[in-house]
């Protein structure tokens, strides 16, 4: 009997298994965009035929951070901007688990910005999900790396001197082999997007427009969005880098200007990390976790390396 | 200094090829039957800049670097030939010979490359009288010749260890042995020719007075040269930690280039990552997720995983951290020793601390206690950290080799299986009570993810059993308590399962005291031999637990003597603070030794530092060791 039995399980899942009962009510503001990003994570999982234990979600600090709180998988909310290195090393220790990294763009882009540039390069195998609401919320809506330039508050108060981070461009340069942005106001493209990411054999990188009612309402996420694969304005390879790359610098330039382009960006076959790995010998083929629930695995051990030092 | 032992100095460049040589020789005396310890100075820089590594060897059993030295091989700086005129870095060839001379002890031997080093600038040390002085044993050796005549200059390492060898009557057989495994046959060669002629003309042509010659000595069992590095990764290794996740910083960079090149063939990983913050967070999640894992790092890059080690207390995740400290604060001394990180270590991160601080002071106390470490983590659920130095992880002892055959342990500690998870707490919605209030000595057993009827919510703000988030007053207690309670538990399974994890020495009817930790014990359980030898009466102990304190054991030890000094490397008195804490009182009772210029205590520091607590504050310590009274003095 394996040790990790949920993993790998066959059977029909409902998606209210997602959903406890007894779970605290979500502490969101009404109309806040984390609420679309709980819904499609939600209807996503079942989908794509995992049951809750068999699914990491590891998240940040802040609003988006308590989406686990939320979500009833295994779970483990971090702390500021370090959701994605717990989440690496969990997959590489247990590689049958589908891990969900998730966090805001304070956490992910700020803070965890040397996180999230190394986890795209090294092509981890997971879904890291940023709640892109232009503006730190649970600290009261100070500026943040996504604010726009002039962007007024608390921090800020003469205007932001500083030019947004593009949250696309960035993984692609850093590496990402899957890259999206969707949003909350668009919850079934934000599903099937989800489900696409989950299924991605790499790191799937999605910028979730989040609508903060409270502290940014000036922000664009309310207006309509229009979807770059089904508009016949916006025609680009999305396996090609460098086309994906111009659109991702129109996409980003049009969110500040009054359009909310989403969808796919670009996806790529690369190699996930963790297939390198296994390819050079640098990680064991069956998930280490279930080595330890081994009673017939062999445990090397230091004595055999005494030749060196006689 | 007992006659019988050899503290053989060999000196040159960084990146002369002063460590390999020394690492083989140090093994040729092992394998002699003697009991070896190295010590290892170098300057913070790739190549050239006056290193040195001395191997004392000694036919009984030597627990520290001893006092000064007795042999000098200085070869000369190579990489220092900058014809700049005053270049700091540079135009120091003859530092390997002028730097050492001071601790050199009466009746030692010199011997210097007079091919590498210009006539003027040995002439400038006024070498000669100075040698009458103190009645040392000159020898002026073209080892670069000789190396060049059969191969490449750089071979004069060889040369030099053919002299010692003569000029100590040594056999050059082990020698010999260990130049065939360690060298390609294409350098071999004439690396053995070297050897014998280096060998064969001291002998024909040299007529020599000195009395030191190679000791004698046996062992009963097969040895084995281990740095305090080799023995913490074999340690984790035989744990079962089979995760590592690290970011280059020196003198951790050792074990985590050890563990590298081994952990894959075990069926294990390691990740080189962003820093120090990722490191220890990807340790954090490799264990939350089910396997044995550990990272670590030195002073400055251990400061940025105090937020990865506060996640894992509260979490109650299991990993365990290294902090090898080097002399700081900030980037400070990066190659040499300090025991200046301890209160750094013990308190480091926010709020009530629950976690386990381990401070091992040689190499067989670093295998042992990495063993207990990954123990006490995975059983109590824990962050723990072994807290050692720059000495401890550089230098090297020898062991028997039946010493490392023990069992591997791949134990989870406290974790479930899936037919244990069915029999535990759920609530009402089917979630696990991976945080139950009332358990025994606060350890609540764990799940791993993808475990049927396991899931929980791990966070690191405070939560409610099943792991909701909660800021309800009654369960914040409740939960706070149960960490903590967890310390008492680990004190006790060390008071009462295992033997003391303190180290004992001396006179136990003695009213003088000498207490120390980490790798400072060594000087301090051979001068307190020394000590009791010249018929003083003192007793030692070197503590090893920094958290939880063994409370009992220091008051008792505090309590049997009229006086005790605290002996430390460090200029605050950091562990003498500690125990004060921790017992409460002893503020008259307790002084200080403390020595923080870079180098690690030897023996006669710890004399010293006897005699003038003894003696009164008439005498003037040595500028190398400091005295800080007791309080109220």
């Amino acid at each position: 009997m394996s040790a990790f039995n949920a993993i790998g399980d066959e059977r029909e899942i409902d998606r209210d298994e997602f959903t406890p009962g007894l779970e605290p009510q979500p502490t969101w503001c009404p109309g806040c965009g984390d609420f679309g990003v709980l819904k499609a994570l939600k209807q996503a999982l079942p989908e794509v035929g995992l049951t809750p234990e068999e699914v990491l979600t590891v998240t940040g600090i802040g609003c988006s951070g308590k989406l686990n709180s939320y979500l009833d998988t295994y779970g483990f909310h971090t702390i500021h901007g370090r959701s994605l290195p717990v989440a690496r090393a969990a997959k590489l220790a247990n590689d049958g688990l589908t891990v969900v990294a998730a966090g805001g763009d304070g956490d992910g882009y700020g803070i965890g910005g040397n996180h999230f540039m190394h986890t795209a390069r090294e092509n981890h195998d997971m879904t890291y999900i940023v709640f892109n609401n232009e503006v730190f919320g649970l600290t009261k809506g100070q500026t943040s790396p996504t604010s726009p330039k002039g962007h007024t508050s608390k921090t800020t108060p003469h205007g932001n001197a500083k030019s947004p981070i593009r949250p696309l461009s960035l993984a692609l340069t850093s590496g990402a082999t899957y890259i999206a942005r969707t949003a909350a106001v668009n919850p079934n493209q934000a599903k099937e997007i989800i489900k696409e990411a989950i299924e991605h054999d790499g790191f799937a990188h999605i910028d979730f427009l989040t609508q903060c009612p409270t502290w940014n309402k000036d922000a664009r996420q309310y207006v309509p969005y229009v979807d770059v694969q089904e508009s016949d304005d916006y025609d680009f390879d999305i396996h090609d880098r460098k086309e994906a790359q111009e659109m991702m610098f129109e996409t980003e330039n049009a969110l500040y200007e009054g359009t909310v382009l989403t969808g796919r960006y670009f996806v790529d076959e690369r190699p996930s990390y963790q297939q390198q790995k296994k390819e050079l010998g640098e990680m064991p083929e069956e998930p280490l976790a279930e080595r330890y629930f081994d009673d017939d695995a062999e445990w090397e051990r230091s004595y055999d390396l005494l030749e060196r030092h006689k | 200094m007992s006659d019988h032992e050899l503290i053989w100095r060999i000196a040159g460049g960084s990146g002369d090829g002063i460590d390999s040589t020394s690492q083989n020789f140090a093994k040729a005396l092992m394998r002699s039957g003697l009991d070896v310890f190295t010590h290892r100075h170098y300057p913070s820089r790739i190549r050239g800049g006056h290193t040195y590594v001395e191997i004392r060897a000694a036919g009984h059993k030597v627990q520290s670097r001893g006092d000064g030295y007795n042999f000098l091989l200085a070869l000369g700086d190579s990489f220092a030939r900058n014809p700049k005129e005053g270049a700091y870095y540079g135009n120091e060839e003859i530092k390997p010979l002028s730097e050492n001379l001071d601790e050199l002890n009466e009746g030692g031997i010199i011997v210097y490359d007079s091919g590498l080093l210009s006539e003027d600038d040995v002439e400038s040390l006024n070498l000669e009288e100075r040698a009458e002085e103190n009645d040392w044993h000159v020898f002026d050796i073209d080892l670069r010749s000789m190396a060049k005549e059969h191969g490449r200059e750089v071979m004069r390492n060889t040369a030099g260890v053919g002299v010692t060898a003569a000029l100590l009557e040594m056999d050059l057989e082990h020698i010999e042995d260990l130049m065939r495994d360690a060298m390609p046959e294409k350098i071999l060669e004439p690396n053995l020719e070297i050897l014998h002629d280096a060998y064969d003309m001291v002998t024909e042509e040299y007529d020599f007075e000195h009395d030191l010659r190679i000791p004698e000595g046996d062992h009963e069992d097969e040895q084995a040269l281990l740095s305090g590095s080799n023995a913490i990764a074999y340690g984790a290794i035989d744990s079962g930690c089979r995760f590592i996740a690290g970011y280059p910083m020196t003198p951790w960079t050792d074990v985590f280039t050890i563990m590298s090149q081994n952990l894959p063939d075990m069926g294990g990983i390691s990740e080189q990552v962003e820093d120090e913050i990722a490191a220890a967070a990807l340790a954090v999640g490799a264990s939350h997720a089910g396997v044995k894992a550990m990272s670590g790092s030195s002073g400055g890059g251990f400061a940025l995983m105090s937020e990865p080690l506060g996640l894992a207390e509260m979490t109650e995740t299991p990993i365990v951290l290294l902090e090898s400290m080097r002399a700081g604060p900030s980037t400070g001394m990066p190659t040499k020793p300090e025991q200046g990180d301890l209160e750094f270590t013990l308190y480091t991160s926010q709020g009530d601390s629950a976690r386990v601080v381990f401070a091992p002071a040689n190499i067989e106390e670093a295998y042992e206690q990495t063993r207990l470490a990954f123990h006490i983590a995975y059983e109590y659920q824990i962050p723990t950290i072994i807290i050692y130095d720059q000495k401890l992880s550089g230098e090297n002892e020898n062991v028997p080799v039946s010493f490392l055959d023990r069992e591997p342990d791949p134990s989870l500690g406290s974790t479930l299986t899936e037919d244990e998870l069915e029999d535990l707490p759920h609530d009402e919605s089917g979630k696990f009570h991976r945080f139950q209030h009332d358990v025994e000595n606060g350890v609540s057993p764990r799940s791993l993810p993808g475990q049927k009827g396991g899931r929980f919510l791990a966070t690191g703000n405070e939560h409610t059993p099943a792991g909701h988030i909660s800021e309800d007053p009654d369960n914040r207690v409740f939960q706070m308590d149960r960490r903590l309670e967890k310390l008492e538990a680990i004190r006790t399974e060390l008071d009462e399962e295992h033997d003391s994890n303190q180290t004992y020495a001396g006179d136990e009817s003695a009213d003088f005291g000498i207490i120390t930790w980490g790798s400072a014990q060594g000087a301090v359980l051979e001068a307190t031999e020394r000590l009791n030898d010249q018929g003083h009466s003192v007793k030692a102990v070197g503590v090893s637990d920094m958290m939880p304190f063994p409370e009992a054991e220091l008051t008792e030890f505090i309590e049997s003597v009229d006086q005790a000094m605290v002996v430390e490397m460090n200029a605050t008195a950091q562990f003498r603070g500690l125990i004060q804490k921790e017992l409460g009182r002893y503020g008259e009772k307790l002084t200080s030794l403390l020595k923080y210029n870079g180098n690690p205590f030897e023996p006669a520091d710890v004399v010293e530092g006897y005699e003038l607590n003894v003696d009164g504050s008439d005498a003037e310590p040595d500028a190398q060791v400091r005295i800080e009274p007791a309080a109220g003095d």
